[in-house]
């Protein structure tokens, strides 16, 4: 009879969830944020180009204007 | 794996940011910057009549003057400014995340000084018409000095040895002993008063623009819950 709550107590002192490895731990580190902020960063820099630096005549008609004010080489 | 709500909760707040900050530094804009350009495009489009026969100008379309050019202006403008803040916010998601829009108005003067201040210590602000070096060559030139002082002070900033905080103080310094490249002739088509009064003008539009920037991302881009 007093084997089951033994049994129970040793059930309750096993973690759920185990801890992650190293390596696990890196991947979810990776996959939380390195991965999306260099999606940001691309995003970002993908954006800046075509308002700040595209020597599409149009695009520079555009916004030159607000890459004097922004102080980009322009012409 | 890809964490989409990582990547969504940086998006949302970076959009918001650069639709703000944007339209704050287009009406900033109107009191000084605006008004410096069409003055200094008065003086252009004199000397250009003027040289007529030597104009090898195509002639594409502009934006009319008025809202219409107010209009694209603005669009740029929140481009930069949804551009800057996502660029921003990718080093804050990987640093940590600012919490308040105080600690967020630090990132901002970081931008500002990255962005604006340290190219324009050897590329100054120039209004139309001014003489300048190759464009491929000033490009490159901002580019250098825009990635090493933000590598510089990244290291001044969260470097831990004394040796990388003063890696971070030579490359702040390193693209201004280059120094930037320089026309064969200085000459512009503007008086020098009007390039004085742009460069005050948007040494202040870029400034609360940066300001912007920061203090709303460091409000819109929250702690993880």
């Amino acid at each position: 009879m007093s084997s089951t709550p033994a049994l129970l107590d040793n059930a309750q002192k096993i973690p759920l969830n185990p801890p992650l490895s190293k390596g696990e731990a890196e991947g979810r580190g990776i996959s939380d944020r390195i991965l999306p902020s260099m999606l940001a960063a691309m995003l970002g820099l993908t954006l800046l180009y075509a308002a700040g630096f595209a020597e599409t005549a149009q695009l520079h008609n555009a916004a030159h204007d607000g890459r004097h004010s922004a102080s980009f080489p322009c012409h | 794996m890809f964490n989409l709500t990582t990547f969504r909760e940086l998006l949302i707040a970076a959009l918001w940011t650069g639709l703000l900050a944007g339209l704050l530094l287009t009406a900033v804009q109107q009191i000084q910057v605006i008004p410096t350009l069409l003055q200094a495009e008065a003086y252009e489009a004199a000397t250009t009549v003027a040289n007529a026969e030597n104009s090898h100008e195509h002639h594409e379309w502009q934006p009319e003057n008025g809202w219409e050019r107010t209009f694209f202006t603005a669009v740029a403008n929140i481009s930069l400014g949804v551009g800057f803040a996502l660029l921003l916010g990718s080093v804050m998601c990987l640093r940590g995340r600012p919490g308040s829009w105080r600690i967020g108005l630090l990132w901002g003067l970081a931008g500002y000084l990255t962005f604006f201040v340290a190219p324009s210590l050897g590329l100054p602000p120039e209004v139309p018409g001014t003489e300048a070096a190759k464009l491929a060559d000033r490009q490159s030139w901002w580019l250098i000095t825009v990635l090493d002082t933000g590598f510089g002070l990244s290291l001044l900033a969260f470097a831990l040895t004394k040796t990388n905080k003063f890696f971070g103080a030579v490359l702040l310094v390193a693209p201004h002993l280059i120094s930037a490249p320089q026309p064969e002739v200085h000459s512009s088509a503007a008086p020098a008063e009007l390039a004085q009064a742009f460069i005050v003008a948007t040494v202040v539009a870029n400034a609360v623009f940066w300001l912007a920037i920061g203090g709303l991302l460091g409000r819109f881009y929250k702690k993880e819950s």
